[in-house]
């Protein structure tokens, strides 16, 4: 691994797990967007094409560019 | 040299007719249709046209020129902009843009007149048929289409230079340009990766050639400036992802514009950047959602690729500060490009779900893991692959990322004047304005000139050899005082 300096940003993900887990502000974070997330998924479950796997089978392009 | 810039999209059609009509045929009905709505056509000039030139010389043994087809329909839009079919879809060229803000503003404007192209062709097929539109750039069966950008640079720039330098951010910028895909669709040995950042990484096999069909390569060198071939080179890049989110767009256009300033004017690294096998970077990190993989430099060190792109914000930073804004066109966008490009970083590092409502592929992985979590779906669940392929649908009723809160740069307003209306800092405006005031004496349009026929014996063509000459600053008065166009190519000298 190189040396990489880091003075301007202070933590990376890897030190924010090892050093503190998961902080509260990141979870009250998360439960908002899980709740969110749960009124999309209702809306997705009836926008989704009904017959998902034909749907997708049918869709075929040419190349192009 | 300002960097002027534009984007190229192909987009994905489906047919759902009784009758069977070709996807080229959609295409061309798509265009015709939205084109017959706005009363008022000018057709595309080749004249200059050759995408089969080399950047590195003369065409290498066994490079495929894409053909032009002069057949099939091709529109030039009073926003300065070119609307046409290229094989089997229909392809929107923002016009040339000079900053990345007004390519975001652009770029949305072209989804709208898909959109609009969408509805009109719908109501003249029978009732039942349809045909439905898709900004992704795979089918999900190893059928990929493009979306290009394309920036204007200094022709003395070494192409060697070019390559070197600017594949590590096109191989790293994957982090907040991806567009996100489920699975792999070329596979590369190893596990298949459940989620990719990116819908076109899997179909870079070469690290420079002139192809774009086969063979793509992450450097493209085509050789087709559009513009005085002595002073400018239009870099084609081709191994871009079409973005949906405005964030991504605008970072796409506004730091590879920065890179490519900073390669143009020789403000170097301090640690020389290049990788040991781009080919195989580009792969890596497409495959990687959390950010820790590492490529191989040429130097024998490993980064990731988001530190990558933080040695090249630095060196922005850096060059910014001592050689200012000049090459950026507006010194606020690109202060906010920088600004953004850090924010963006540091949510990558800390935690990349934060930019679910500024990048395309967050905002699709969140959707996907949350739908399979409610329904314990497994990753090749047919239902997964109809929602990545539906978060790019085009219609209001069916596209998931209309559903989601994500964050804008534009509003609605300026989309949909955008749509008629050209940039006012290219020559983007001479060629939009004339075809507003003067389109019945105009037999065609292409990037660089415009032909005119005034009645007389011959057309006559008003060349446009500079991308930065012809904007409101310059042409606006004259096109004011000109009442026809005769009188206009008078003055023009022309």
């Amino acid at each position: 691994m190189a040396e990489r300096e880091l003075k301007k940003r202070p933590t990376t993900s890897r030190e924010v797990t090892a050093a503190e887990g998961e902080a509260p502000a990141t979870t009250e974070r998360r439960d908002r967007l899980k709740a969110e997330i749960d009124d999309l998924l209702d809306e997705i479950d009836e926008v989704l094409e009904s017959n998902a796997e034909e749907f997708v089978r049918n869709y075929v392009q040419k190349g192009g560019e | 040299m300002t960097k002027v810039c534009g984007i190229e999209t192909e987009y994905g059609v489906q047919v759902y007719t009784t009758g069977g009509i070709s996807p080229t045929t959609a295409s061309s009905l798509l265009i015709n249709a939205y084109v017959a709505e706005l009363d008022r056509r000018v057709g595309w000039d080749f004249e200059d046209e050759s995408p089969g030139r080399d950047a590195r010389g003369d065409a290498r043994e066994g490079s495929m020129p894409p053909d032009v087809e002069t057949h099939l329909v091709n529109a030039v839009l009073t926003n300065g902009a070119r609307y046409y079919v290229d094989h089997a879809h229909p392809e929107y060229s923002t016009p040339e843009c000079s900053n990345a803000l007004e390519v975001v503003v652009h770029d949305r404007a072209g989804e709208l007149i898909l959109r609009r192209s969408m509805e009109a062709a719908n109501r003249l097929l029978p009732a039942g048929d349809e045909i439905v539109i898709y900004k992704n750039n795979s089918d999900g069966k190893g059928n990929s289409y493009g979306c290009h950008e394309n920036y204007l640079l200094d022709r003395a720039v070494p192409f060697s230079r070019i390559v070197h330098e600017l594949t590590p951010h096109l191989v790293s910028r994957q982090i907040y340009t991806g567009a996100g895909k489920i699975g792999e669709e070329v596979p590369h040995g190893g596990d298949v990766p459940p989620f990719q950042l990116s819908q076109r990484a899997d179909f870079f096999e070469e690290e420079v050639g002139l192809e774009t069909t086969l063979k793509r390569p992450i450097i493209n060198t085509r050789d087709e400036p559009h513009a005085d071939p002595h002073k400018y080179r239009r870099l084609h890049v081709i191994v871009g992802d079409a973005n949906l989110a405005e964030i991504a767009t605008f970072l796409k256009l506004g730091v590879t514009a920065l890179v490519l300033a900073m390669i143009e004017d020789a403000f170097h690294a301090s640690r020389d950047l290049r990788l040991a096998a781009p080919v195989a970077a580009i792969r890596s990190v497409s495959r990687d959602t959390t950010m820790r993989t590492t490529v191989e430099l040429a130097s024998g060190d490993t980064l990731t690729a988001l530190e990558l792109q933080w040695e090249l914000y630095d060196l922005a930073r850096k060059y910014t500060a001592e050689r200012g804004f000049e090459a950026l066109g507006n010194e606020d966008v690109a202060r906010r490009v920088l600004d953004r490009w850090e924010t963006v970083l540091q949510g990558l590092e800390s935690d990349p779900q934060s930019l679910a409502s500024q990048l395309d592929w967050v905002a699709k992985l969140r959707l996907v893991e949350a739908y399979r979590e409610r329904h314990r779906l497994e990753w090749d669940d047919s239902r997964l692959a109809a929602l990545d392929l539906q978060y790019h649908d085009l219609r209001p009723s069916k596209s998931l990322f209309a559903r989601l809160a994500m964050e804008r740069l534009t509003d609605d307003e300026e989309v949909a004047r955008a749509t008629v209306e050209p940039p006012a800092t290219t020559r983007a405006y001479f060629r939009g304005r004339c075809l507003e005031r003067f389109s019945s004496a105009i037999v065609a349009a292409n990037w660089d000139s415009v032909l005119f026929d005034i009645g007389e014996d011959t057309l006559r063509r008003v060349p446009m050899m500079e991308p930065l000459r012809g904007t409101a600053l310059h042409v606006d008065t004259l096109l004011e005082g000109c009442d026809t166009p005769a009188e206009l190519l008078r003055r023009l000298g022309s």
